[in-house]
């Protein structure tokens, strides 16, 4: 048992660090905030060239084959540094979908390109208000072509791809199915998303070309299963985000006097911090445990990734959104940082659905697993 | 990262589960799971119906010993195995519920034992530990008193030395764990009151049939007794008891503290798989309520804080076994079980409606009636919350510290006796004394 990234791995995360250190500081994430870019392709680009974003893509097709330890090592960085790119859209869903799912001409085809940056994939299963409903859905397929319309999709706008689940005329069961988006029969519109540095877009498809993904009728088990693997990754970068914030949060209450002691002696705030440190250390725990489900392919994944899930999003949003109040009235300008994790945390709690949704599948899976903290 | 076994891990999980297989008392099995289900402490004696529980443990604690399984991560030459902190983990998944019939012995393994092995003399190695291992003597600690616990540098109990070396204790200890039961306890006590609180405090090994003391137990909120006040009436104390320099009892107590909220950190269970049997059971709203989605909402959370907090305990035991200081995660450890303990018992309370009140008949539901009525100990045992937050903000996240009008004032000075002046969190030991 090794409860611990290895060496190299640890490595691997250090020089991930660094250069988005030195390649995306804060300043070139609110960047893209203010000139109104839904993300960074430079970015994406130069760290397609590190070989981070094909991290878990077999060297067959195109990948660096270092598989999902690495991947999760580098998910983490990439949400400390709140990094404008698709790694959600692209990499932990769509690539997750095409590697588990696609026929060998699917992968040949897509996948080097995905792990090189210049195809970028979103999968769009949210059809408007509510949580995922990801074994049902409007969008109809007859005869190779979809109708019906996906919001809000996650890099929607930006996307060359997407893979969409739609049932035919008299199906229960919704198949997959990739869309060019640039094709014939699809329109997009780009909505203003909570973090801009993350773009959301309206897809319509009105008989839009379709090509299957995977067997008919397994859309929901295959979302499914892919939703809980994105989960985990996605627990890194909230985890990630969230430790970063309490670092801001940190160092501004061992400065800031009030009262003629720093703020960080008040127990009120101290206290308050370390509530925040308790909940990423917790979250930072159920991820690692995530990772050695996902690369392992465990029989735990369903349930390591559902608490991993809802730790980290709880930890992200508890702490960008104390980060701001310790701050006090200047954690809300526009020009404090604070507000770019507060965005981002929000964003990412429900990309992938919100809590109910996965506060849900958590206890369906802990019901059927008691070793939960039980003794022996 | 592996969270399955080596090659060789699996081949000590199957010899412990080989001799656990021939060994284990399994006719005490069912009482220790009803006593677990009531009791979620890690130091306490269970109470088993119509079986003498002491000597239960001390048989268990024998047979492990003979066996080389009672501190398998202890060395060998102190009555352990030697074996990696990872295998002392698998001995504990495996050794399961029995591991309740060690409980009692775990203030002297888990702390006085360290203690002794950090700081005390080559003799004193030889004397207590072995015998401490084999659950012939049992331990408590004697740190709290009736002035303080959180403050526990404040303390008021003397140890004088005398003409001839030796010393000579009076004054009071209290809620102490077990006192009744003891044969040893660790014990700090000042020797010099005309230094600042932490340079007057030394450690000591006091033998309990020592004359002049006295244990009287303490009826606790939940019927039951398992502290006591403890008095010293010039007790006589031979200076080979003594660990450590004199007056260098706070850096000794340290090592203490540090291994007691270890100790605690490791609940043996949260309730919470308890709590998803009973909401499949009771009902809200005419459905089982576990299909109610305010109900999943906060069974999910804790949940999630179960695993979190399983899992960041063997990410510390990682850290352990790669010779890396203890993480922080062991710190959170205490502070987050015991607070998880006490909102789920009350939540578990509420689903039964007006019948949680009523002490059932059925063991299943009078469970979390026992839980919600010990559980506002465990916050406050082994140094409250409070001090949990301030040693976590100030060591590990490096929050500067309250202001502390007492540190540097020597003792005697602070008017301690009379009145107790407000005086900083200490019993984590942020000053380092
Ligand atoms: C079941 C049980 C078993 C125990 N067993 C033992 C034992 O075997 N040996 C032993 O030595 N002791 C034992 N104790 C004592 C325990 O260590 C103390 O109770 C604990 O350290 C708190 O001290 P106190 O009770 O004096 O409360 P106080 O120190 O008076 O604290 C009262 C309240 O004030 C808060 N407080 C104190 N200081 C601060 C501060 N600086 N900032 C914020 N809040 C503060 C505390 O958090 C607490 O809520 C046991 C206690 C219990 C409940």
């Amino acid at each position: 048992m090794i409860f611990e990234f290895s060496e190299s791995q640890l490595q691997l995360k250090d020089a991930a660090r660094k250069a988005l250190d030195r390649e995306c500081p804060i300043s070139r994430v609110r960047a893209v905030l203010e000139d109104g870019r839904p993300f960074d392709r430079e970015l994406w680009q130069f760290l397609a060239g590190m070989g981070f974003v094909g991290a878990a893509i077999p060297e067959a097709h195109g990948g660096a084959g270092a598989g999902h330890l690495d991947l999760c090592a580098i998910a983490g960085e990439l949400g400390r540094a709140l990094a404008p790119v698709p790694a959600l859209s692209s990499v932990y869903l769509a690539a997750e979908l095409l590697m588990q799912a696609g026929s060998e001409d699917q992968k040949a085809r897509l996948l080097p390109r995905i792990a090189d940056g210049s195809l970028l994939v979103c999968v769009a299963f949210s059809e408007g208000v509510g949580q995922p409903d990801l074994h049902h859905c409007r969008t109809t397929q007859a005869a190779g072509r979809l109708s019906g319309e996906k919001f809000p999709v996650l890099d929607g706008g930006i996307a060359d791809m997407a893979i969409v689940p739609a049932a035919g005329p008299d199906e229960d069961m919704p198949s997959l199915f990739i869309v060019d988006l640039q094709g014939e029969g699809v329109s997009r519109e780009a909505l203003t998303s909570i973090d801009p540095t993350r773009g959301l877009a309206r897809l319509s498809f009105d008989g839009a070309p379709a090509e299957p993904l995977g067997v008919k009728g397994e859309a929901g088990r295959l979302l499914d299963r892919a939703f809980d693997r994105a989960a985990i990754l996605l627990a890194f970068e909230q985890v990630g985000g969230a430790e970063r914030a309490l670092e801001m949060a940190t160092d501004y209450a061992g400065q800031r006097v009030a009262f003629g002691r720093p703020i960080g002696s008040f127990q009120a705030i101290k206290h308050k911090l370390v509530d925040l440190f308790v909940d990423v250390t917790l979250a930072r725990s159920n991820a690692y445990f995530g990772a050695w489900a996902l690369s392992n392919d465990a029989a735990e994944l369903g349930l390591a990734a559902s608490a991993a899930r809802v730790s980290a999003s709880e930890a992200f949003i508890h702490c960008a959104t104390e980060n701001i109040h310790v701050h006090g009235a200047m954690g809300f300008t526009w020009d404090m940082d604070c507000h770019l994790f507060y965005r981002r945390a929000h964003l990412l709690s429900v990309a992938l659905g919100g809590q109910a949704m996965w506060q849900d599948r958590l206890v369906a899976r802990a019901a059927d697993d008691r070793q939960i903290a039980g003794e022996g | 990262m592996d969270f399955g076994d080596s090659p060789e891990e699996a081949a000590f999980r199957a010899e412990a589960r080989a001799w656990l297989a021939e060994n284990r008392p399994m006719e005490l099995e069912a009482g220790l799971r009803r006593f677990a289900a009531r009791d979620r402490s890690n130091v306490h004696l269970p109470e088993l119906d119509g079986v003498d529980a002491l000597q239960a443990s001390k048989d268990w604690q024998r047979r492990k010993y003979d066996a080389g399984w009672a501190c398998v991560a202890w060395p060998r030459e102190h009555g352990g195995r030697g074996a990696s902190q990872i295998e002392r983990v698998i001995w504990e998944q495996e050794e399961g519920i029995y591991a309740r019939l060690s409980h009692v012995f775990f203030t002297g393994i888990g702390m006085a034992g360290s203690t002794i092995m950090a700081h005390g003399t080559d003799a004193q190695k030889a004397a207590y530990l072995h015998p401490m291992a084999s659950g012939e003597h049992l331990w408590c600690q004697m740190f709290s008193e009736p002035s303080g616990g959180s403050d526990v540098a404040g303390l008021l109990t003397r140890a004088e030395r005398q003409a001839d070396g030796d010393w000579r204790l009076n004054g009071s200890k209290i809620w102490t764990t077990h006192a009744q039961i003891a044969d040893y306890g660790l014990l700090i006590a000042r020797t010099d009151p005309s230094v600042p609180k932490h340079k007057g405090l030394t450690m000591f090994i006091l033998d309990m049939k020592s004359p002049g003391i006295t244990v009287q137990p303490i009826l606790q909120m939940s019927g039951r007794s398992t502290f006591n006040q403890v008095h010293f009436d010039d007790v006589p104390l031979p200076d080979s008891a003594r660990i450590g320099p004199e007056s260098q009892g706070w850096r000794v107590a340290l090592t203490t503290l540090m291994n007691e909220r270890l100790l605690l950190g490791s609940t043996p269970s949260t309730g919470v798989p308890e709590l998803i049997d009973l909401c499949t059971r009771v009902s809200v709203g005419g459905r089982p309520a576990i299909e109610d989605s305010g109900v999943r909402a906060s069974i999910a959370r804790w949940v999630a804080q179960s695993t979190g907090l399983k899992y960041a305990m063997m990410r510390s035991i990682s850290d352990l076994s790669n010779g890396r200081p203890i993480g922080p995660e062991y710190s959170v450890g205490k502070l987050v079980a015991n607070e998880l303990i006490q909102q789920v018992a009350q939540f578990a309370f509420d689903l039964q409606g007006p019948a949680g009140a009523m002490v059932e008949e059925s063991e299943e539901l009078s469970q979390f009636m026992a839980v919600l009525l010990d559980s506002p100990s465990l916050r406050v045992g082994g140094g409250a919350s409070e001090i949990q937050r301030n040693i976590i903000g100030e060591q590990v996240l490096g929050l500067p510290q309250e202001p502390r009008p007492d540190k540097d004032t020597p003792f005697n000075e602070t008017g301690a006796r009379q009145s107790r002046q407000s005086a900083g969190p200490d019993r984590g030991g942020n000053d380092g004394g």
